[in-house]
């Protein structure tokens, strides 16, 4: 199996998580992208990992997914506080800026 | 035959898992409902774990599947619940500039893309290596990458306490 | 500056070929101690006791003295006299050297003597004559420089000193006549004087360039020399040279047509009419043509074979006659003896015109005292007799017997004058005469004769109105109604200028006078007495009939001799024309003026209002020819008003002009410069660079619009330009 195949793949969903983060109004949604962000560079990892038949890529990708968790709780808790305060979480209106 | 049969046999798995994942990834950015997204983005990580399979990381194929889909996406479904999101169809998911996204996606792509090619053309992954073993990474967590587990530790203990923090109703 | 003031001694070779004695190798100094004096009063003279009489006449004796020493030396030196040339280099440029220095010989120590004796005699005068006038000490400062002037001409080495000794003269002449210049009038006079000479002097410099154009030299003494030699040089410049150099002499000897000045100089007071205009200053022309006359007898061709008329010899002549004639209608006794003057200096001049050199030299030496004592006579009158008026008609009439000094001193000066035997104007100018006529210029030989009749008729006529007849006016101890009757400037101005120790001339009514005529005082009455006494006896020196030439043995250098015909030999027969014609003067004009003057009726009083011819001829002389409004009304309006108006327009038109468009180009430049230059460029500048400033940001300011998914564009969008960059750099 060329390991092009799973780095490409991750280049993909990269790609398409970077199209979410930009488009999305929802601030929820942009941190589901910014999941699915995460996740590609999890299959490089693993990729790289299983090239170099080197377990350290494995450990990194643990660290990974244990580090998305706590940024998705601590991200969520703000995204609930936003709305309790602003009653929207719709990233057009939460913006204040003047111009 | 039997190494070109596995072989075979894996890359058909592999394309139909990354099929079906870009298929939903899309589908997280673009829907028009919001727990269709997430449910997308369910089925997103499930392909990632067979593939996480595929990669013979066993034990990172199941922590995802515990961890990302088990708690995370419930946590989505809690975070998308909990700040009333529209069911249904919402016409008001994309904002104004979301036509910004496709270029930089597209020069994302294709840096990243070029790269690789560029790089790995020719490289294959070895053969014949069974599966990792759980005790070969609690090796590598526990000796060399001690540290960071600490502070990953760390790390988990203020995010709770953070979350818990900021989401209190006083 | 180059070469200044650098002196060098140099001596001429030729001069010191004996030792000449002190006095005549410092005769320098004769010029040099007038004019320390007039320093010394200039600068402190009012702080002396005399108010600085004393030091100018201190400085005139001592000239005096000095000269009396060159003149003893010189005789000493008999026939083997040569010229003492001294000079000193002030200056020189381009290899000409320009030097000051003395020429004295003959003619130079006779005109040396006569002014500083003149110049003492007239400064004692002055003492009691101005006394307490307003500017006591000014006048005395101005005499001394005059004489210091007048012996810096007279010694001159080169054409150069001598010019400079002629502008001094001319400087201290305007001075003095316009010394009460509070009056218009005096003001007036001062300046036409100064005018008047001014235009001849623009023949001296011609003359001057000409000379040294042609001899490549200044000095007088080479001058006469090449010229004498003959050869070398063009006729045809010399003659301009010699007509360019008589100009200034017309001019500064007020011979005709530059004559006009000379009768309104008696505008100054009477010490500088007897000084300047009658015996020394007026004499300078005469003086330079003596003084370079190789020049003007070989440039005019003097003497040469059947020469009837030249032009020195023409415009004395005619100077002669006009003069005199002019000086039967005047009032005022100085403008009598001003036309007197005149007209003698014309005699002079005939005589230097017809070759007659030493005896036109002569009747320098001797017009000079008789003149000078006429004029001091005059002021003496004045002084004390008419109370300062000088009208005879008016203010005059029978002063002989309460001025019989004056009287006594008049008589002899004016006997001296009209040529009587025995006195000395009888030697010189029928002298003059007797040359016309040898030297066979016979039309002078008879202007000269009619010349003698006409003087002696209008002194007759001067001297019974002043002295004889009836008193009049101030001179019968009141004053008139209207004093300022007589049309003459000078009478007025002069009645009314001095600082009037006696009272105010009260012109409402008539009064008594505070004093009776009398005789002056001793300042006065000494100095004339000695200038009467030379009157007589001067011609002595050079009495042809009793076979006496010192004068022509001492002055008149062997060149001159060596160019002149010799002086012809004196016979009483040929003098009898001219005594017949004094005699006949006399007693016509005797006839005359008792008849139109004196108190009986006669047919002859008032004959000139009665006859439209006479009347008109006399109103034509009264008007002095009409020539002075020739000159100021015609020839210079319409050289000055033309010129005034033009120089007028181009102020007005061109200079104006150009400053005000100077003015309005800059405003305008400035306007434009201001509105584009700083308000557009330079503002622009500025204010673009804030537009630009505040644009940049506007436009960078949607980048920080608060929007996360903006944020994360950019954020993707950069890294990935950088991931791009950075494989590249790798690749």
């Amino acid at each position: 199996m060329w390991v092009n195949n799973f780095l490409i793949l991750g280049a993909v969903l990269f790609a398409i998580g970077v199209y979410g983060v930009i488009a999305r109004k929802n601030a929820v949604l942009v941190l589901m992208s910014i999941e699915l962000i995460l996740n590609s560079v999890n299959i490089n990892l693993l990729a790289f990992s299983q090239m170099h038949n080197n377990v350290d890529g494995n450990t990194f990708a643990l660290y990974i997914i244990a580090v998305a968790a706590a940024e998705v709780g601590v991200g969520l808790a703000m995204v609930m506080l936003i709305y309790r305060n602003r009653k929207t979480i719709a990233l057009d209106d939460l913006s204040e800026m003047k111009g | 035959m039997v190494a070109s049969g596995i072989q075979v046999a894996q890359s058909v798995g592999f394309y139909i898992v990354a099929a079906m994942m870009v298929l939903f990834a899309v589908q997280v950015v673009a829907s028009r409902n919001v727990v269709h997204a997430a449910l997308a983005l369910v089925m997103v990580m499930a392909g990632a774990a067979a593939l996480y399979l595929l990669l013979a990381a066993e034990f990172v194929a199941v922590t995802q599947v515990l961890v990302y889909i088990g708690a995370v996406m419930v946590l989505f479904l809690f975070g998308v619940m909990l700040t009333r999101a529209k069911h249904g169809i919402d016409t008001d998911l994309n904002n104004k500039g979301w036509m910004f996204g496709i270029p930089v996606a597209m020069l994302m792509l294709g840096v990243t893309g070029w790269a690789v090619i560029d790089g790995w053309k020719d490289t294959t992954l070895p053969e014949g290596n069974g599966p990792i073993p759980t005790s070969a990474v609690s090796d590598s967590i526990f000796k060399p990458y001690l540290l960071p587990f600490w502070a990953l530790s760390f790390v988990l203990l203020i995010a709770v306490i953070g979350a818990i923090v900021l989401a209190r109703k006083d | 500056m180059l070469g200044f003031p650098l002196i060098r001694y140099a001596e001429e070779p030729a001069a010191a070929a004996h030792a000449a004695g002190w006095f005549l190798d410092h005769a320098w100094l004769i010029a040099l101690i007038p004019a320390i004096g007039f320093a010394i009063i200039l600068f402190f003279g009012k702080k002396l006791p005399f108010k600085g009489a004393e030091v100018g006449i201190a400085s005139m004796v001592a000239s005096l003295v000095l000269s009396a020493g060159a003149v003893y030396q010189w005789i000493d030196l008999g026939h083997d006299a040569h010229p003492v040339i001294k000079t000193w280099t002030w200056w020189q440029s381009g290899g000409m050297q320009f030097t000051l220095g003395q020429h004295i010989d003959g003619l130079a120590l006779m005109a040396l003597i006569l002014v500083s004796f003149i110049s003492t005699l007239v400064q004692i005068y002055s003492v009691e004559y101005v006394r307490d006038d307003r500017r006591f000490t000014h006048f005395f400062a101005s005499l001394t420089l005059f004489s210091a002037g007048m012996l810096t001409m007279v010694l001159a080495e080169n054409m150069v000193q001598l010019i400079l000794g002629w502008e001094i003269m001319g400087l201290c002449s305007f001075m003095l006549i316009g010394h009460w210049w509070e009056e218009k009038a005096n003001s007036n006079a001062a300046l036409k004087a100064f005018w008047t000479v001014r235009v001849g002097d623009m023949g001296l410099l011609v003359g001057t360039a000409v000379l040294f154009g042609m001899f490549h030299t200044f000095s007088i003494d080479k001058i006469n020399n090449t010229v004498a030699e003959g050869g070398g040089f063009s006729k045809s410049m010399l003659m301009t040279a010699a007509i360019a150099l008589f100009i200034a002499c017309i001019g500064k000897s007020g011979q005709f047509p530059l004559h006009t000045w000379l009768p309104d100089a008696m505008a100054g007071p009477t010490p500088v009419s007897s000084l300047l205009h009658s015996s020394t200053m007026v004499v300078a022309g005469v003086f330079l043509v003596a003084r370079i006359y190789p020049v003007f007898h070989t440039g005019l061709d003097i003497n040469v074979a059947g020469q009837q008329f030249n032009l020195i010899a023409v415009i004395g002549g005619i100077t002669v006659l006009i003069a005199a004639v002019l000086a039967f209608v005047q009032n005022d006794i100085k403008k009598v003896l001003a036309y007197s003057t005149v007209s003698q200096l014309g005699y002079m001049m005939m005589g230097l015109g017809v070759g007659a050199w030493t005896a036109a030299v002569f009747h320098i030496f001797t017009h000079a005292f008789f003149k000078c004592c006429l004029f001091l006579c005059a002021g003496s009158v004045s002084h004390t007799g008419s109370h300062h008026s000088f009208d005879m008609k008016a203010d005059m009439g029978g002063l002989r017997k309460k001025m019989p000094v004056t009287f006594i001193t008049w008589m002899l000066s004016t006997a001296a004058l009209c040529g009587v035997p025995f006195f000395s104007g009888f030697f010189s100018k029928d002298e003059i005469i007797d040359s016309a006529h040898a030297n066979h210029y016979t039309v002078f030989w008879v202007v000269g004769l009619i010349g003698a009749f006409l003087t002696t008729a209008y002194m007759t006529r001067a001297t019974y109105l002043t002295f004889f007849g009836q008193a009049r006016g101030a001179a019968a101890h009141f004053v008139h109604g209207d004093d300022h009757a007589d049309a003459d400037h000078h009478g007025a101005a002069d009645s009314h200028a001095t600082d009037d120790a006696h009272g105010a001339h009260d012109v409402k009514h008539s009064r008594p006078l505070p004093f009776a005529p009398h005789d002056s005082g001793w300042l006065i009455t000494v100095p004339l007495i000695i200038l009467a006494a030379l009157a007589v006896v001067s011609g002595y020196l050079n009495a042809p009939a009793f076979h006496i030439e010192k004068f022509h043995h001492w002055v008149t250098p062997h060149l001159i001799n060596e160019m002149v015909p010799e002086a012809p030999v004196f016979k009483w027969v040929n003098a009898l024309p001219s005594i017949a014609l004094v005699a006949l003067g006399f007693i016509v004009s005797l006839a005359i003026s008792k008849a139109v003057f004196g108190s009986e009726p006669s047919p002859l009083k008032g004959l000139t209002k009665r006859n439209s011819l006479l009347g008109a001829g006399h109103r034509f002389v009264a008007n002095k020819y009409y020539l002075d409004d020739l000159y100021e009304k015609v020839i210079v309006r319409s050289i000055a008003h033309p010129i005034a108006q033009g120089a007028y327009w181009i102020n007005q038109r061109v200079i104006d002009a150009t400053v005000n468009s100077v003015g309005i180009g800059g405003r305008k430049s400035a306007g434009w410069v201001y509105r584009n230059v700083d308000q557009r460029m330079v503002d622009g500048v500025v204010n673009g660079s804030g537009i630009a400033a505040s644009e940049a940001g506007e436009s960078l300011r949607a980048s920080q619009s608060g929007k996360v998914n903006q944020y994360g564009a950019l954020l993707f969008g950069a890294a990935a330009v950088g991931a791009l960059v950075l494989v590249i750099v790798n690749s």
